[in-house]
């Protein structure tokens, strides 16, 4: 379809290799330049809120995951990372202990035992585990039980959105077994030795997360690049051929959205420990779908254009709301309705069509096709289609 | 026993119809157009403080008003809400049918935007809205007038758009600087703000011992079912209504045969969001008004939309009060008082004592909602049919 295949084929795979070759040289960079030269740049205040901005740049990337390549636009990705976030908290509180101890606020609930599903959050493996796991698991089942009935497009957004309100509820109700609202404090705990708020800490947990996201940019790239990956697009431009094919796009669904859990349960636990404190606010409904804009801005089915939204985005919002709080909403819903109307397909598409051709020219690269912008033919068509058929009588 | 199962049924039904009169007008807008409206809530809270504003004005004109005031707020809140509703319809969502999941984002950046309208609304803003409309408006008609506007359309209304914004941002700061501070003061904050019901609304209906009927609870239910059948009229009964139910059954061949789709589009959104305002008005006799007023109730609202299926009423009238009644019986601990206490029935006791509280109760609901699906993936009363998609 590309003009990639109508080139000889020896070209088309060094040309492959060269953008490969081109690609990971660049993402090393990067990394690079944010571990060795930031710091030095920065101050540690401003390096922290990087640190941050960089570990909801992961989120940014699993959304784009289920969003911008296989079409599920999820409003519950809060669960996840919060998800991740507690289960690394809670090690922090165990970890800081001594033995037979318990953590300060169950004494304000009369509670004497450890509740069980602390307990194996005593083992560092587990926890480790557990980070990705578990949401990994929450997600799984809660896409099977959606998926599986072949509910889609709204109904799963609005299906996400109640869960993460259940979440959020489930969390801050509980006082006696996680501290309810007021969240669990990690940056006077104790980690590897040390407190993890100090700034050996906080540099080791910078790096950790600069990793982190190349690792996870590295899983997104592989994921979406091949076979998989074209299931994944092929699910989001036009599900029921998928499955008249012969494919069962649940399965795919199901999976996907276990992973995109997953990532967000590394960047929920990674963002705890920069912010010194997980609590329910992180399922706040609003910040789950800020997730979402993150991608928007940036582009859809761009990876890049997931992280670079993230954290443009966040650094946006930290400037403006430090200086006029009262502008930071409107301007952040006029975000919402720009990108919406005007940029569907965020800053690096827009870039992409503008400056495009002169980059792989530049470059000697072969053309690459735009993913999103393609599909919206089908969609209108669709339209037609999915209106509801009533055949009453 | 019974006065309890009665009471607990009555409370029920009122938390159902609180859900029904604010999922109303988002089951009609969905079940045309597929679109959700996630400003929803604002636009109820819209209704609730226009609720606030003519109670205001009914207590400063003394007299018979502050009990009378209501009737005015209820036909006010529903205007003011259905021509908000129409303007988003008509500058924002028009252009994104089709597209359901970004329509989606962009009603939940008006609604960020509505809230903080209602935060820091003021005069000298209100000034700034007025110098933008006119600017752009009436620039806008200038050129189309005396121009080749189909020839710079392109480049010309983003930059009129920008320049307008400009203007009137600038006469926003330039006039809330200059002018004194009563002047410039915020309409209403950010602190909630409350409204006190009719005096004969504020009592409640005594019956046999122990049973009590909140005023402003029945009052809600009657409102309800009101609204219910003024739309099931319109729906039914009339030459729009009709059209309605045309495009929800097949845009394409409605069409076909000359109805103007986007009319019915504009028209269905404006009263969905009308009804919102009801639905914010309604709302005001239970609690304090904020600007996060929907967030409480939007969520529950989608529910019922999610329940219920698409394109009948009746499917969100049984699903508001099935969600109504088990939330509150889940959440009062009715379900926990049914067993014999101890023995063999201790931990299904144990267990519906957990989730006794209202917060944790939209816990077990929503877990219910899950399992339905499970049966019932298209709700209640699915369109018959045979189409792939739900």
């Amino acid at each position: 379809m590309t003009t990639v295949t109508t080139q000889p084929r020896r070209v088309a795979q060094a040309s492959q290799k060269r953008k490969f070759m081109i690609e990971a040289i660049a993402v090393i960079a990067i990394a690079l330049i944010l571990i060795l030269v930031m710091p030095m740049l920065l101050t540690g205040f401003r390096l922290n809120l990087l640190g941050r901005f960089l570990a909801l740049a992961i989120v940014a990337l699993g959304i784009d995951l289920i969003w911008g390549f296989t079409g599920l636009l999820s409003l519950g990705h809060g669960i996840f990372f919060a998800l991740g976030g507690y289960a690394f908290a809670m090690y922090l509180e165990l970890n800081t202990l001594g033995e037979g101890q318990l953590p300060e606020f169950f004494g304000l609930y009369g509670v004497t035992e450890l509740p069980w599903f602390w307990q194996p959050f005593n083992s560092f493996p587990f926890t480790l585990l557990a980070i990705f796991t578990i949401p990994a698991i929450v997600a799984g089942l809660l896409g099977y039980l959606v998926f599986r009935n072949r509910i889609r497009g709204v109904y799963f957004s609005i299906l996400t959105q109640a869960a993460l309100v259940v979440f959020f509820n489930l969390f801050n109700g509980q006082q006696k077994l996680i501290n309810g609202t007021n969240g669990l404090k990690t940056s006077t705990s104790v980690f590897m030795g040390q407190a993890v708020g100090s700034d050996g800490m906080r540099m080791f947990f910078y790096i950790s997360t600069v990793i982190a996201l190349v690792a996870m940019y590295a899983l997104c790239r592989w994921l979406t690049s091949g076979r998989f990956g074209r299931m994944l697009v092929a699910i989001r431009d036009d599900e029921n051929r998928v499955r008249f094919s012969g494919y069962d796009p649940t399965a795919f669904k199901v999976l996907v959205f276990a992973v995109s859990g997953a990532i967000a349960g590394i960047a929920g636990a990674l963002y705890t420990v920069q912010s010194g404190i997980i609590s329910p606010q992180f399922m706040d409904i609003a910040f789950s779908i800020e997730m979402v804009i993150w991608v928007a801005v940036g582009g859809r089915a761009t990876l890049v254009g997931a992280i670079l939204g993230a954290v443009l985005v966040n650094m946006a919002r930290s400037l403006l709301s430090e200086r006029f709080p009262d502008v930071w909403l409107f301007f952040q819903g006029a975000l919402f309705l720009i990108v919406v109307t005007a940029l569907p397909d965020g800053i690096i598409g827009w870039g992409r069509r503008q400056f495009g051709s002169m980059v792989s020219s530049a470059l000697r690269l072969a053309p690459t096709d735009l993913p999103y912008l393609e599909d919206t033919d089908t969609t209108v068509v669709e339209t037609v289609t999915e209106t509801p058929e009533f055949a009453e009588k | 026993m019974l006065e309890g199962l009665i009471g607990g049924l009555f409370n029920g039904i009122s938390i159902g119809a609180v859900l029904l009169i604010v999922a109303l007008g988002l089951a009609i807008v969905f079940g045309l157009m597929g679109v959700i409206n996630l400003a929803h809530g604002e636009l109820m809270m819209f209704g609730a403080y226009t609720t606030f504003v003519v109670q205001n004005v009914a207590k400063s004109m003394g007299g018979a008003a502050p009990d009378l005031y209501i009737f005015a707020a209820l036909p006010l809140a529903f205007l003011v809400a259905a021509l908000l509703g129409l303007l988003l319809e008509r500058t924002v969502i028009r252009y994104l049918y089709g597209r359901p999941l970004e329509t989606l984002l962009a009603t939940w950046g008006v609604s960020l935007i509505l809230i903080q309208f209602i935060r820091s609304v003021s005069l000298p803003m209100v000034i700034g809205l007025a110098i933008f409309a006119a600017l752009f408006l009436v620039g806008r008609w200038v050129l189309t007038r005396y121009t080749d506007w189909e020839r710079i359309r392109s480049w010309a209304n983003p930059v009129f758009l920008g320049l307008s914004a400009a203007i009137s941002v600038l006469a926003w700061i330039l006039i809330s600087n200059g002018t004194s501070a009563a002047f410039s003061r915020a309409w209403f904050s950010t602190r909630n703000v409350d409204v006190t019901p009719p005096s004969w609304l504020r009592g409640g209906i005594s019956v046999g011992s122990t049973l009590q009927f909140p005023s402003a609870r029945l009052f809600i239910i009657v409102l309800t079912a009101l609204c219910l059948v003024a739309v099931y009229w319109f729906l039914n009964g009339t030459a729009w209504g009709l059209r309605i139910r045309s495009v929800t059954q097949n845009r394409g061949m409605s069409a076909c045969l000359g109805i103007p789709t986007g009319q019915v589009d504009a028209i269905t959104f404006a009263l969905g969001s009308g009804l919102a305002g009801i639905a914010g008005c309604a709302v005001t006799l239970l609690g304090s008004v904020g600007p996060n007023l929907g967030a409480n109730y939007i969520v529950d609202a989608f529910m019922v939309v999610v329940v219920g299926g698409v394109g009948k009423l009746v499917g969100s009238i049984v699903a508001a009060l099935i969600i109504g009644v088990t939330s509150y019986l889940v959440g009062s601990g009715t379900m926990a008082l049914l067993f014999p206490p101890a023995g063999f029935f201790q931990p299904v006791i144990d267990f519906f004592t957990f989730f006794a509280t209202t917060s944790m109760a939209k816990v077990m609901v929503f877990a219910l909602i899950i399992a339905f699906l499970q049966v019932r993936p298209a709700g209640l009363f699915p369109p018959k049919g045979r189409s792939v998609e739900l």
